[in-house]
């Protein structure tokens, strides 16, 4: 059955890869808000210093934030059971990052309502923990995906989740996070490089050539870890791409050497392409950065940031979330999705929708474009 | 089994959330709207108090709003946080409103609102005044996408159970759209946020006509407040969504609940102004009643009746024997999935599957239910009366104040002589909580009303929670609990320094000064010094 020439198995894959979309678009244009949190206390020493580093990502950050909600709204609406799954057995973790973001909202638009020391202090603290603790545990997520996670359903697609807060730091877990907070690091350091000048960008430039070199590392690290260290898993039952939504139909196997998770690169060699661009685009941020080119380096990070996201979706693709208790019960692309149906109206919906978005978006840069100087705080009440 | 320790943890958190996010998403439907009416008077008439009122309502506005969207974020992480399976078994239908709200309201109301405040030397008045109103209608667009998904809850239309996915899926969207108690409910929510902000501006600016200060901008803000509170006042109450009421089954129960209508009566049926219900005898111990006027609110007519309490639960005990018919030809197809004769079966009742999911509380293999079982299952279906009937007649009571108040106003901003009525203005600083307790009874009143079910004979409610351990969901309830208490208060005390303050000192230059400003925070308080 198609609805308009789309057949279920071309919208699984197109909402496969609009997933990819959206977690980029999360990851490329919060990562630098995230980043330049985390940076604050290092970057920025004076009051006014930081009320610089604040006000550059001020006036857009709010809209940048959306693409986290529409990523978490995406996954229900496209991804029923990976939303379920993930947000009920990461629980503390996301609650942890949910306590992060919203700290955040209220620290931007409070710090500088009031002149006390404590009081800006406190919400300096706050923007940093806003910024850290999501792009960590976004990335340890990540990390877990890689490693699988242990869950089951029952035969009403009950989820009963077996791990435990603690279980999901493990060291590679803990490698991607790493990964993920230098990459925003540099993202971030990236926007302070382009948007402010004098002591803050010098700052910037040596903080933000260090995460991004260190991205670089980690990121190779982790792909040795990967190809030597993780089995990867595989469908072993036949593959039926169009079938009804039910992860219970099929079996799984955990591989038997490591380097599993390789085998989509070796059988479709074009998709190193992603690994390169991850690596090389963390390789010239940190050469942009130290030459001072903020345009360039952010567009280096954020060509990195897509690298390294769709490194790891090509790797594990069909899958999106194995599970290690019952590797059978795996939630896979073709088994995790809405109905045809809805698949279909979102996908229109995001035709004509995210467009529109991207447009006002752009025009919203091109107002705001220029260094963030203490004469625009100064004029504007308003300013954080 | 599930933990029913958890599941009632997991409604107190998903209350408290809701609950505390709309405490700040009114007054961002109102006063973004009323911000952009006094911006356009601004841009048409070119005089600075406009302007001035634009700024200094905005700056209330941006502090309002930042709780609103950290609170938000948890509304919707929460669902499968802490209802997973209701994610599963719903998330094909209630996903798409709440990401199609993520594309076209609320990435415009987000990224607009950036340069609502960071925009002013950057764009022409005209631009800037096209940037706040597509603002206001993002925060307004964002309203008709989640109640969309709510009134699903409410009235779940066009969507179908899948046995072989265990779940439901929709078949129709453009019903799950233009399901008739979202569009009540999205009028009436709206315009009950408008009453919000059109208060929160009456009650600032009489505050300030009391002191003698800023009294160029705090009149011409109460005239403006006053006019757009009276129409929105009057469209909460006359476009309530009691309407909508009549329009399912379980809708039916939440109404006679609302009234505490025991029996059917003979239609049209009265109206119970004043009653003690008692949910164990089933009764009312002591009532007044008007005569006739419930069968008019309710179903517009003088001849429909409306069916009482104890008519819905033999209703729901038929369906629950019929939810056991479809369970039982569910798990034959789950068994085999080419079983005709038990998909023929399940097509014939599935609709009574939620029902006899009602049976789980009492234990899991329904099949086998006892018939005090299945009598108390249905009794179940009753909420819990007293509440409701109390807090629907607050609610229904501060409209109806808030009518005659905006009525009044209005009556003096046309005669223009509101300065001189102190009585007046005093009792409109004390008015600013009211709109705050009738919404908030509102929302008890609909999602309260709607138990024991998550979706209205879907999903019953205990069903559908995840499988947390207690520990999680304690440490989850009492870290939000301390965290909104403390944002709570702190956002009160910057309202209150910021209106203490006064629109003088938080006006931007129109041209850009060389000489900078000292900022807002260092500026002594007028009230203070």
């Amino acid at each position: 059955m198609d609805i308009l020439g789309l057949d279920y198995t071309t919208l699984r894959v197109i909402w496969w890869l609009l997933l990819g979309i959206l977690l980029i678009g999360w990851a490329v244009m919060d990562g630098f808000d995230l980043g330049v949190g985390t940076l604050l206390p290092f970057v920025a020493k004076t009051d006014d210093e930081r009320r610089r580093v604040i006000n550059t990502v001020g006036p857009v950050w709010e809209g940048n934030q959306v693409w986290l909600v529409l990523g978490g709204g995406a996954i229900f609406a496209a991804w029923p059971p990976l939303y379920a799954v993930s947000f009920s057995g990461f629980y503390l973790a996301i609650f942890a990052m949910l306590f992060g973001l919203i700290l955040r909202p209220v620290a931007f638009k409070y710090r500088s309502k009031m002149p006390g020391k404590r009081w800006r202090a406190t919400w300096d603290w706050a923007l940093f923990v806003g910024g850290l603790v999501p792009a960590l545990i976004a990335s340890v997520a990540v990390g877990n995906v890689l490693l699988g996670v242990p869950y089951h359903f029952d035969d009403s697609m009950r989820i009963f989740y077996t791990g435990s807060f603690f279980g999901l730091l493990t060291p590679f877990a803990l490698l991607a996070g790493l990964v993920g907070v230098t990459m925003m690091v540099a993202h971030g350091a990236a926007m302070l490089v382009l948007k402010t000048d004098g002591a803050v960008a010098d700052r910037a430039v040596r903080y933000g050539s260090i995460a991004a070199l260190l991205c670089f590392v980690l990121f190779a690290l982790g792909g040795a870890w990967v190809a030597f260290g993780l089995p990867g898993y595989q469908i072993t039952s036949q593959v039926v791409t169009d079938g009804p939504t039910n992860p219970l139909l099929k079996t799984v196997e955990v591989g038997t050497a490591a380097g599993g998770w390789l085998r989509n690169y070796s059988s479709m060699p074009l998709t190193l392409v992603f690994p390169v661009l991850g690596l090389a685009g963390a390789l010239a941020s940190f050469a942009l950065l130290r030459a001072r080119r903020g345009m360039a380096a952010f567009l280096a990070s954020g060509a990195s940031i897509a690298g390294i996201i769709l490194t790891v979706g090509f790797a594990i693709f069909p899958f999106l979330l194995p599970s290690s208790s019952q590797p059978g019960v795996s939630l896979t692309v073709w088994d995790s999705s809405s109905s045809q149906l809805t698949l279909f109206i979102m996908l229109v919906a995001t035709v004509i929708f995210l467009p529109i978005v991207l447009a006002y978006t752009g025009w919203v840069y091109r107002v705001m474009k220029g260094k963030t100087t203490a004469e625009d705080m100064a004029d504007n009440p308003n300013a954080y | 089994m599930i933990d029913s320790t958890v599941v009632e943890l997991s409604r107190l958190q998903f209350a408290l959330t809701a609950m505390y996010h709309f405490l700040f998403v009114p007054l961002t439907l109102g006063l973004s709207f009323l911000v952009a009416i006094m911006e356009s008077v601004y841009v048409m008439t070119r005089k600075p108090v406009w302007r001035q009122m634009t700024f200094f309502w905005g700056t209330l506005f941006g502090i309002n709003f930042a709780i609103g969207v950290a609170t938000g974020l948890v509304m919707e992480f929460q669902f499968g946080m802490n209802w997973s399976y209701y994610s599963h078994y719903v998330g094909d239908i209630f996903g798409a409103p709440l990401a199609i709200e993520g594309l076209m309201a609320f990435f415009l109301e987000a990224t607009l609102v950036g340069l609502f405040f960071f925009g002013w030397k950057r764009l022409s008045p005209v631009k800037h005044l096209a940037v706040t109103w597509f603002m206001a209608l993002g925060t307004n667009l964002s309203a008709v996408w989640i109640l969309i998904a709510n009134g699903w809850m409410q009235n779940p239309t066009g969507a179908v159970f899948n046995p072989d996915t265990m779940r439901m899926e929709v078949v129709d969207f453009a019903a799950v759209l233009f399901n008739p108690v979202a569009q009540a409910k999205f009028v009436h929510t709206v315009s009950a946020g408008y009453v919000t902000g059109a208060i929160f501006v009456m009650g600032i600016s009489a505050f300030y006509l009391l002191r003698n200060k800023h009294k160029d901008m705090a009149r011409r803000s109460f005239a403006v407040a006053a006019a757009f509170g009276l129409l929105s006042s009057v469209s909460v109450v006359v476009l309530g969504d009691e309407s909508g009421y009549a329009a399912s089954e379980h809708q039916k129960m939440k109404l006679a609940a609302i009234e505490a209508m025991w029996e059917t009566e003979r239609a049209p049926a009265d109206f119970t102004a004043f009653g003690i219900p008692n949910q164990r005898t089933q009764q009312n111990d002591f009532q007044i009643r008007i005569p006739y006027l419930m069968g008019l609110i309710a179903t517009r007519s003088f001849n429909q009746p409306i069916p009482g309490i104890l008519e819905l639960v033999e209703r729901a005990e038929h369906r629950i024997k019929g939810g056991q018919l479809a369970y039982g030809a569910m798990e034959r197809i789950r068994k085999d999935k080419n079983d005709l004769e038990a998909r023929e079966m399940f097509d014939r009742h599935w609709q009574d599957l939620g029902h006899g999911l009602l049976l789980k509380r009492y234990r899991d293999d329904i099949l086998n239910a006892t018939p005090e079982e299945i009598a108390k299952a249905a009794m179940d279906t009753v909420p819990r009366v007293a509440p409701l009937f109390w807090t629907f007649r607050i609610m229904a009571a501060l409209g109806f104040y808030l009518i005659a108040f905006f009525a009044v106003a209005f009556y003096f901003s046309c005669r223009n002589n509101f300065q001189d009525k102190r009585w007046f203005l005093r009792l409109a600083v004390w008015s600013i909580p009211v709109p705050w307790i009738a919404i908030e009874c509102g929302w008890f009143v609909a999602e309260y009303g709607r138990q024991p079910w998550a979706v209205d004979g879907v999903l019953p409610t205990f069903y559908a929670a995840s499988g947390l351990a207690l520990h999680q969901i304690l440490t989850t309830l009492a870290v939000f609990t301390a965290l909104y208490t403390v944002l709570l208060v702190i956002e009160i005390k910057l309202l209150l320094k910021t209106i203490r303050t006064g629109p003088d000192d938080i006006l931007p230059s129109l041209q850009p000064s060389r000489t900078p400003l000292p900022h807002i925070a260092a500026a002594p308080a007028p009230g203070q010094a």
